[in-house]
């Protein structure tokens, strides 16, 4: 089932062209093929409503205004109003009902305009669907996904930018994914919707229209990604440096100048926080020393916590510099520009963090 | 406008309901009537009454059998007169004594468990149901197995009513590998997937959006899925309390049930008091029955404390549900005679308040009604307690001699994907995976 069992290992630097994967690709004869994150989730979706009829989509703004993101775009024109539903604004009364539906057998995809909406709905994802196989011994799983964006976008304030990786990452009974590339997205989607437990996909506003180039096998209608394995999107040997989301693309360019200055950085793209893959961290701290973890998320009790204990608790003896956490500023998101700049890690930020780590000599960093 | 009347009314005078269905070829079930209540503790004018004499709409007109309402003798201002006692009986010798036998287990089974708790047996937050027992069996004992209940923290007689055996409740109140969730949900958290008991929710409110789920999937699965049901849609019943009905998720479920047009019966268990709040110090409409057509479906009203009233009014609900037509609020007025939970002290509420309900017991009230209508005798009845005594004692010593949950089954179930993290690229389970950690839990 899985199309993981026949994916290759791509290479490891990103943009690195395969001229056999080109010739095979689909509709490009010279270029490999290139999708954008929303098309990758389209994609995904399609796939998986043709496939199964017992998925369902819900949300608000998903059928006739195509998705507040277009990322549903048009599955209403394709599957009805029956099976692309849209929503009051009731984020508790949607969630509810889907965790309800998928009780009874369904697989909703419920959609928050943002996660930040989702605090509404809040009760539902824990309370009925992330304790539910739990509380009942196993009789009713909950085969539902809960997607949407998150994370800060441009300029559109405190209440709209939070990230909820680690309050959802915090849940036993949830699974929670957070793509970065388009082949990412879709693998992770489809295993998502095929997963018989709640998941939480964590998606980002600002990555929808980025183009990646994906694979043949990723276009695959059957490709799935394993849930809880991280991917080494650059191998390295003087520092890791592990990253989800769009930090990732901050991480990579983070890597490339550090290459210049003779740092070799392994960037992690963890894809899965809740299982966290910590095999992968860890086998990559062991061979590189050091540890840098990126979130957008704010720094208290965030996933880069979780990762520093986790190496520290398994590969204390090979840690050769304390593990720096990089996180958002401590304060709810701000509005102006310069002052939202300051909030949210930067790629200087990454690279100022590896030196320190290799104990390069650097500017103290810039303190708000 | 919405087309139903907020509240369908049977005339005021019995006499007539008696002449009118008697006319009626179809159905001649005329009202069953208990001795009426002398005083009410719900002071507020309630219109119901003086719409006692709105004829029925246009469009119910066209139904073959008139719905047959029941107004609460609370409700209603104008006394109520006995109906001659060669009436009909509204339901058979069976059923009688099925409703009977029901009721009958879920006080028993409420009145064990306060005695276990105060034997130590068990913990934590204890919910009991006694004085309510009408409304659930009024309404459960209509549903067929493929049938779904969404409860909340107040659930083991919901529980018992679908089906679940008393043994597995007691079990699962003890705490025991044997209960219905092998000691993993408690008293709050009932599941059956076999009797399509979805639970059990402790948060109030909780309930609603997940019932409305179910009811959901019944009307996808015949208009996506094209699953045939000769039986018509599956129906979902979620029940909750007065407390409930300020909450956000009811009216947002209200909104899209009616919405999308699903096969789910609201049933507002209101007993007038959540925890020590009043419910007429907190809403500032009290009657709830006509929160029902603000958003477009029927309202009604009916005492819980009857069963017989209760069931007549559950049936059209259900059936309503079951052909498509969507939604219903029916509020039951009933009463917990003890406290909201075993730990509550019941301080606020007045004994006479109490005092009158006591009166209004459904189960003396039942018994009443069966030996005046020479359904059964007194002995049959006195056999039917001692059967559902003996069934309780016997759930008792199988709780007790039970076995606890093994170590081992504290980090099953987290997922539904047996092991819980997925499966990896090689297509085995990835904990199986010796490289693989699963955290620091030594169990």
């Amino acid at each position: 089932m899985l199309g993981a069992a026949r994916r290759k290992i791509l290479g490891q630097m990103l943009g690195r062209i395969r001229p056999i994967a080109s010739i095979q690709s689909m509709s490009y004869s010279t270029a490999v093929k290139e999708m954008t994150v929303r098309e990758a989730l389209n994609s995904a979706l399609d796939e998986e409503m043709s496939a199964d009829p017992k998925v369902f989509l819900m949300g608000e703004e998903v059928g006739e205004y195509q998705g507040a993101y277009k990322i549903t775009k048009d599955l209403l024109q394709k599957y009805g109003p029956d099976r692309v539903l849209d929503t009051p604004i009731t984020e508790a009364g949607f969630a509810g009902i889907g965790v309800g539906a998928a009780y009874h057998g369904l697989r909703p995809v419920i959609e928050f305009m943002t996660f930040n909406f989702s605090m509404q709905a809040i009760d539902h994802i824990i309370n009925s669907a992330a304790k539910s196989n739990y509380m009942s011994a196993g009789q009713l799983s909950v085969p539902i996904v809960f997607r949407g964006p998150n994370g800060a976008a441009a300029g559109v304030g405190a209440q709209h930018s939070q990230c909820y990786a680690a309050w959802y990452a915090h849940v036993p009974g949830l699974k929670v994914l957070s793509p970065y590339s388009a082949e990412d997205a879709r693998g992770l989607l489809k295993a998502a919707i095929r997963d018989p437990d709640p998941v939480v996909f964590l998606e980002n506003e600002l990555l929808y229209g980025e183009t990646f180039p994906v694979s043949a096998e990723a276009l695959d209608s059957s490709f799935c990604l394993p849930i809880g394995k991280a991917k080494i999107e650059r191998a390295g040997k003087d520092i890791t440096i592990t990253a989800f989301s769009k930090m990732v693309g901050y991480a990579l360019q983070a890597a490339e100048i550090l290459s210049k200055e003779g740092i070799s950085a392994e960037v992690i793209n963890l894809r899965s926080l809740r299982p966290l893959d910590r095999p992968t961290i860890n086998a990559s701290v062991r061979k590189t020393n050091r540890l840098i973890t990126v979130e957008e998320g704010f720094p208290q009790h965030g996933v880069g916590a979780e990762i520093c204990t986790s190496v520290v608790e398994e590969s204390f003896e090979y840690l050769d510099a304390p593990v720096e956490r990089i996180s958002a500023a401590d304060v709810p998101m701000p509005y102006a520009a310069n002052l939202e700049r300051m909030a949210v890690p930067q790629v200087d930020d990454i690279v100022r963090a590896a030196k320190r780590a290799c104990y390069r000599s650097v500017p103290m960093a810039a303190t708000a | 406008m919405s087309a139903f009347s907020a509240v369908k009314i049977l005339h005021a005078h019995p006499s007539l309901a008696v002449r009118s269905s008697a006319a009626e070829s179809s159905s001649n079930k005329p009202k069953p009537s208990f001795p009426s209540s002398p005083s009410s503790p719900f002071n507020s004018t309630n219109p119901s009454s003086s719409s006692s004499s709105l004829s029925s709409s246009p469009l119910r007109g066209n139904r073959r059998r008139p719905i047959l309402a029941v107004s609460s003798d609370v409700v209603s201002k104008k006394q109520q007169q006995r109906p001659p006692l060669v009436a009909t009986p509204a339901v058979t010798r069976e059923e009688s004594l099925e409703l009977y036998e029901d009721m009958i287990l879920g006080r028993t089974f409420e009145d064990m468990c306060a005695q276990m708790y105060y034997r130590g047996k068990m913990f934590g937050f204890v919910h009991l149901y006694n004085g309510q027992e009408a409304v659930s069996t009024g309404f459960i004992k209509l549903l067929s197995r493929a049938d779904s209940v969404v409860s909340t923290y107040r659930d083991h007689v919901h529980a018992l009513s679908k089906g679940v055996p008393a043994r597995a409740v007691m079990a699962e109140l003890f705490g025991k590998a044997t209960g219905c969730c092998r000691g993993q949900g408690g008293s709050m958290h009932m599941f059956s997937a076999e009797h399509n008991l979805l639970g059990g929710f402790a948060f109030i409110g909780e309930g609603i959006p997940v019932a409305t789920g179910a009811a959901f999937t019944s009307k996808y699965r015949y208009e996506v899925l094209k699953e045939s049901n000769p039986n018509g849609l599956d129906v979902t019943l979620a029940f909750f309390g007065d407390g409930t009905c300020n909450n956000g998720q009811f009216f947002e479920c209200l909104n899209m049930a009616q919405l999308w047009k699903l096969p789910i019966v609201f049933v507002v268990e209101n007993n007038l008091w959540a925890i020590g709040m009043s419910h007429l110090r907190s809403t500032s409409d009290p009657e709830i029955w006509k929160k029902g057509p603000a958003f477009g479906m029927p309202g009604v009203h009916v005492d819980g404390m009857d069963v017989l009233k209760v069931r007549e009014v559950a049936k059209e609900a259900i059936e309503r549900a079951r052909r498509g037509e969507g939604p219903t609020l029916v509020e039951c007025e009933t009463y917990r005679f003890r406290g909201h939970s075993l730990a509550d002290p019941d301080e606020l509420r007045k004994p006479d308040e109490k005092a009158h309900y006591a009166t209004r017991d459904p189960i003396t009230a039942l018994k009443k009604y069966i030996l005046e209508h020479n359904l059964a005798s007194e002995s049959e009845l006195k056999t039917i307690e001692k059967k559902i005594d003996d069934e309780i004692e016997e759930a008792v010593e199988f709780a007790d001699s039970s076995p606890h949950p093994p170590r081992s089954q504290l980090l099953e179930n987290v997922f539904a994907d047996p092991k819980g993290f997925g499966i990896g690229p090689d297509g085995k389970y990835r904990c199986e995976d010796p490289k693989f950690t699963q955290g620091t839990a030594q169990v």
